[in-house]
């Protein structure tokens, strides 16, 4: 047998002998993590207000700098990489990400069509209307 | 089992054991692994509380919206004091590899602080909210609103909470194996809330206020 797999713990910056020696040191790789949130949190904030663009593209926009963020803090805070080290967090992960994206994307999804089947009047069956 | 020739490497590759061929995975593993998925479960949670923000977001029942509520300048801060203090979080699990005392109590002491100004920050927005006639009961997207952001913040209040425990844990047994497995699956808790957050002030506050 040539691969022995080491498993790590959530959280932990990687634990391979061969990897150790040419890795960036800790505070590099948090530096690089806090300089990239915060370039993409002011992004942001500038295009929620923003004149300059269309504003039918800016909640999209949005969407896509959040799930950058929040990229950024998987890998650089919480060190979650594609290694083998790594696999069981990983698919933990996938695991979470595609529950999420069912309860959220259904329930709109969901909620969206019954207001649509609902139109006898709008000032009835609006859900705005009602409390 | 292919192992390096040196002794050196021999010794460290014993101290790691793994699932495959050295037996079982080491406590600090299993912890931790079994915390992620604790936090995974959290955010599922917290996504059905999004999901309801989501679908009742301008169910206003002719009370205020997040156009009127919301204050862009306070939020900023709350976001930059809390990405903060997931850095200085991330600079205190440094310290803890390296056995560091004082440079641990100064990044837990930033960290604390930076997480009660948030919430300090929250607080006295959910106050001037109340005190304007926009509480929870006021329609439902304000109780979505309170309920979302509001189980946030008990959150970071938990967190607060656990990382003092955890710093008289530190003074009183030192750096032992249990000590370190606890502070590690506080940095997991206190980069998920920061995850969260993110999600929350693009969601709640950012899109919120769009015309």
């Amino acid at each position: 047998m040539t691969d022995t797999q080491y498993d790590r713990a959530p959280g932990d910056a990687s634990a391979l002998p061969d990897v150790e020696r040419d890795t960036p040191s800790g505070m590099l790789i948090y530096t690089i993590g806090l300089v990239l949130a915060v370039v993409l949190t002011a992004m942001s904030f500038w295009v929620a207000n923003t004149s300059l663009l269309w504003v039918g593209g800016v909640s999209l926009g949005l969407t896509v700098l959040a799930i950058a963020q929040m990229g950024i803090h998987l890998v650089f805070f919480l060190h979650v990489t594609t290694g083998p080290d790594n696999t069981n967090n990983v698919m933990a992960l996938a695991f979470g990400v595609l529950i999420v994206a069912l309860v959220v994307v259904g329930s709109l999804l969901i909620m969206a069509d019954l207001n649509d089947s609902m139109m006898p009047g709008p000032e009835l069956m609006n859900l705005q209307m009602q409390h | 089992m292919n192992i390096a020739v040196t002794a050196d490497d021999e010794v460290r590759y014993e101290a790691r054991p793994s699932a495959t061929e050295l037996g079982p995975a080491s406590k600090r593993i299993v912890v931790g692994y079994g915390f992620w998925i604790f936090l995974l479960s959290d955010i599922v949670m917290f996504s059905a509380f999004f999901a309801a923000y989501a679908v009742l977001a301008h169910a206003t029942a002719g009370g205020p919206g997040g156009m009127q509520l919301f204050n862009q300048r306070s939020v900023a801060i709350e976001t930059v004091c809390l990405l903060v203090s997931s850095y200085t979080c991330g600079l205190m699990s440094l310290a803890i590899d390296r056995s560091q005392y004082g440079r641990t109590y100064l990044t837990a002491f930033i960290t604390f602080v930076l997480g009660a100004l948030f919430l300090t920050l929250e607080v006295r927005e959910f106050a001037g909210m109340i005190a304007m006639g926009a509480g929870p009961q006021r329609s439902a997207f304000l109780s979505a609103f309170f309920t979302l952001v509001g189980c946030h913040g008990l959150h970071v209040t938990a967190g607060l909470v656990w990382l003092v425990v955890m710093m008289a844990q530190v003074a009183i047994r030192g750096f032992s194996a249990t000590v370190e497995r606890r502070l590690l699956c506080f940095s997991l808790f206190w980069h998920a809330l920061d995850i969260v957050w993110v999600w929350l002030f693009t969601v709640v506050y950012l899109m919120g206020v769009l015309p």
